[in-house]
């Protein structure tokens, strides 16, 4: 009895975690289903689910008008350079606020992340001029040194909540075995703290090839990456919903794919240490 | 000799030749994705037949984070851009403040002279070009035929609001889903502020009197919300306190819509079958008066090319806009595209053109419309400001947009048009007197 009332339960949960998953991923389906219809398709009051009349056309115009490797490769490179750069960066210091940390660790933690609460908007003048001034604009190498700043604190708090679970004793270990520094941060702690550095990286990448503030704002022509091809294609008159549909897909594809892939990490990496 | 000497002094050699060899300037334009700039993307490599020497790169963004991105550029002078898609709001207050080179000496070729005076006004600060027009439009009444002469009506020359009333609710049939008017609802000084500007410019009203005082306050702006409300309540389509011109474009298409007032540009896909599924019901007539009145309040508006005086390219840059805006590109979009393709409202020549008239019925009616906006009176009143559907001053954008979000809550029904109406008197106040008008 037990048993079969559990089975009926497990079945709701099952249905309930299906209707919410696809309840988040209709938007995306839609975006997907929406590149396939003409214009005059997507704008439809009365919309068809599949039964529409399938059609590459708006693909078609999507790679005539833009070009989507070099927007695809600047959005590679920027949302991976800054993650890396922001790896380097916070390793050590998450290290440190982890296993020695200060009287005022707590607090800078907290204030990394207040800088988080500040809308970007507000520093948009400073930080375009400093980038005229270094000749950083419309370069990549000044998107990933923004990005790297922007999200360093997500990065170096989620590294620190997963240094935070690791045993010091190991460490103290590590260190009466005659281990450096530098050895004990890449022998001992990287290999145990694997899941947690991957899911930082994966969760990074995805923030920085989202991001359309600063990518948008501190690029023209040279440096945009894929954010600035999907703002590319809405229009204030005249039709652009399919058009800007299939760009759109054009650009999540790759960090789709990635997620897929990744998912368990991703999903390891975000529960780790959920149960303690 | 060390081999990596001699490999780095090949290697700077090549750099140096190539150098040479490509000694192309690189100019990037920024633009808007509408359709005529579009083509104007397209047609990019019939510039480089004529000019192998100047590459264009393309910057395209939707219109508000074009803007926010250029006034960014050009006000800290970060020189990214060195021609800019610009409206006839931004140009004389942007050249005021230095940030736009003079366009002079375009060419014999340009013919000047062929430019709509009307247009060209706009752009002219100090007896200068500031930016020169790709693009302009004003505001019309577009209406279905079939719809109307069911309704037992016949469209006079010259329709009130009294007769768009009257129309509207003759026209509407909810339980076949057809709305007697469809008109813009959405927050926005661009947005629903064009039209109700427009509107309360053709019902004998202001923004502001000579002292910079707000007119909200006053009757005309009374009348204009009332009937506006009336019309979008009674008349028209669920949830138009979203809708713009691309919202009620689609509704006007696939025929919910009995009449609609917006932009003359929209004549063109309502008129395409391609598009449109009432291509051949539309019928077009000027932008409404108030009982009596002959202020049609039309709007003008007109996208331009101008440089920016932070580039280090003006000469290339000056060459490129005088191509993309010279009747010899007209020809080409001709030829390449169709006539009936060619930019609208900027050249007196294309309504003179026998086979532009043929292949768009609403020509003559775009050009009587662009003719008869004032946009240095548009209103019946003696006002201290020029525009037409906007204020030409810097702050509109905020105070228009401000009032908007006002008067768009009075549609979606959280607020009354009277409440409406005291809070756009009280947030305009304060926002001028913050700015300092009247300015001395």
């Amino acid at each position: 009895m037990a048993r079969e009332a559990s089975k009926g339960h497990k079945a709701a949960v099952t249905v309930l975690a299906w209707g919410v998953a696809l309840l988040i991923f209709f938007p995306i389906l839609w975006t997907f289903l929406t590149s396939f219809k003409t214009e005059g398709e997507a704008i439809n009051s009365h919309p068809s689910f599949l039964f529409f009349e399938w059609t590459l056309e708006n693909y078609e115009t999507v790679n005539q008008r833009s070009d989507y490797l070099a927007h695809f490769w600047n959005s590679v490179v920027i949302s991976v350079g800054s993650t890396v750069l922001g790896l380097i960066i916070a390793v050590p210091a998450a290290w440190s606020m982890a296993f020695v940390p200060g009287k005022r660790t707590k607090d800078i933690l907290m204030w990394m992340l207040s800088t988080k609460m500040l809308p970007a908007v507000g520093v948009l003048v400073p930080i375009y001029l400093l980038a005229r001034d270094a000749g950083l604009l419309d370069t990549k190498t000044g998107l990933v040194i923004v990005l790297t700043m922007v999200n360093l604190p997500i990065i170096v708090w989620m590294l620190y909540t997963y240094f935070k679970e690791i045993p010091g004793e190991i460490l103290e270990a590590a260190r009466m075995d005659g281990a450096t520094l530098s050895s004990e941060i890449l022998y001992v702690l990287t290999p145990m703290a694997v899941p947690g550095i991957a899911s930082t990286l994966l969760l990074n990448v995805i923030l920085a090839w989202n991001e359309s503030f600063w990518t948008l704002n501190l690029t023209a022509a040279s440096a945009a990456p894929l954010t600035a091809f999907i703002a590319s294609y809405s229009s204030p008159e005249g039709l652009f919903y399919a058009k800007l549909s299939a760009a759109s897909t054009m650009a999540i594809a790759p960090i789709m794919i990635l997620g897929w892939f990744s998912q368990k990490q991703l999903v390891r990496g975000l529960t780790f240490g959920a149960v303690k | 000799m060390t081999v990596t000497f001699r490999t780095l002094a090949g290697a700077s050699l090549l750099v140096a030749l190539m150098g040479s060899a490509s000694a192309q300037t690189t100019i990037t334009v920024a633009t808007v994705n509408n359709g005529d700039m579009i083509r104007m993307q397209r047609l990019t490599p019939e510039f480089n037949a004529l000019h192998p020497d100047i590459k264009v790169n393309w910057v395209t963004l939707e219109e508000n984070v074009l803007r926010q991105r250029v006034t960014t550029d050009i006000a800290s002078k970060g020189g990214q851009y060195d021609v800019l898609t610009i409206g006839n709001y931004e140009v004389p207050i942007w050249a005021k403040q230095g940030w736009l080179m003079p366009l002079e000496n375009l060419g014999a070729a340009y013919d000047q002279a062929d430019l709509l005076p009307q247009v060209a006004q706009g752009l002219t600060v100090d007896g200068k070009l500031h930016a020169v027009p790709f693009y302009a439009e004003s505001s019309m009444l577009m209406y279905r035929t079939d719809l109307l002469e069911k309704a037992g009506l016949k469209m006079p020359e010259n329709p009130d609001w009294d007769f768009i009333t009257d129309a509207a609710a003759k026209m509407t049939d909810k339980g076949a889903g057809i709305y007697g008017i469809c008109l813009r609802g959405k927050a926005g000084w661009g947005e629903n502020m064009a039209f109700l500007t427009s509107m309360n410019n053709s019902m004998g009203g202001a923004w502001f009197n000579m002292e910079w005082k707000p007119e909200f306050n006053g009757a005309e702006w009374k009348k204009t919300l009332d009937t506006y409300l009336k019309l979008m309540k009674e008349y028209g389509p669920p949830g138009s306190s979203s809708n713009g011109f691309n919202e009620n474009l689609a509704l006007f298409q696939t025929g919910k819509c009995g009449m609609w007032i917006d932009a003359t540009v929209a004549a063109s896909f309502i008129s395409d079958p391609k598009e449109s599924q009432v291509a051949d019901k539309v019928g077009f007539a000027p932008a409404p008066v108030r009982k009596g009145g002959s202020n049609h309040g039309n709007w003008l508006w007109s996208w331009n090319l101008a440089i920016p005086a932070t580039t280090s390219k003006a000469e290339a840059a000056k060459t490129f806009v005088a191509w993309a805006t010279s009747p010899a590109y007209s020809k080409l979009v001709a030829e390449k595209e169709g006539i009936a393709n060619v930019p609208p409202g900027t050249r007196t020549s294309l309504y003179k053109n026998p086979d532009y008239l043929k292949v768009a019925p609403f020509a003559e009616m775009t050009l009587t419309a662009i003719e008869s906006a004032n946009t240095q009176k548009p209103s019946d009143q003696p006002v201290p400001y020029t525009g037409g559907q906007f204020v030409a001053i810097p702050e509109f954008q905020a105070i228009g947009t401000a009032v908007g979000q006002q008067f768009s809550a009075a549609l979606a029904g959280t607020s009354t048009a009277d409440q409406a109406l005291a809070a756009a008197q009280a947030l305009t106040t304060r926002e001028m007197t913050r700015a300092g008008y009247p300015k001395k």
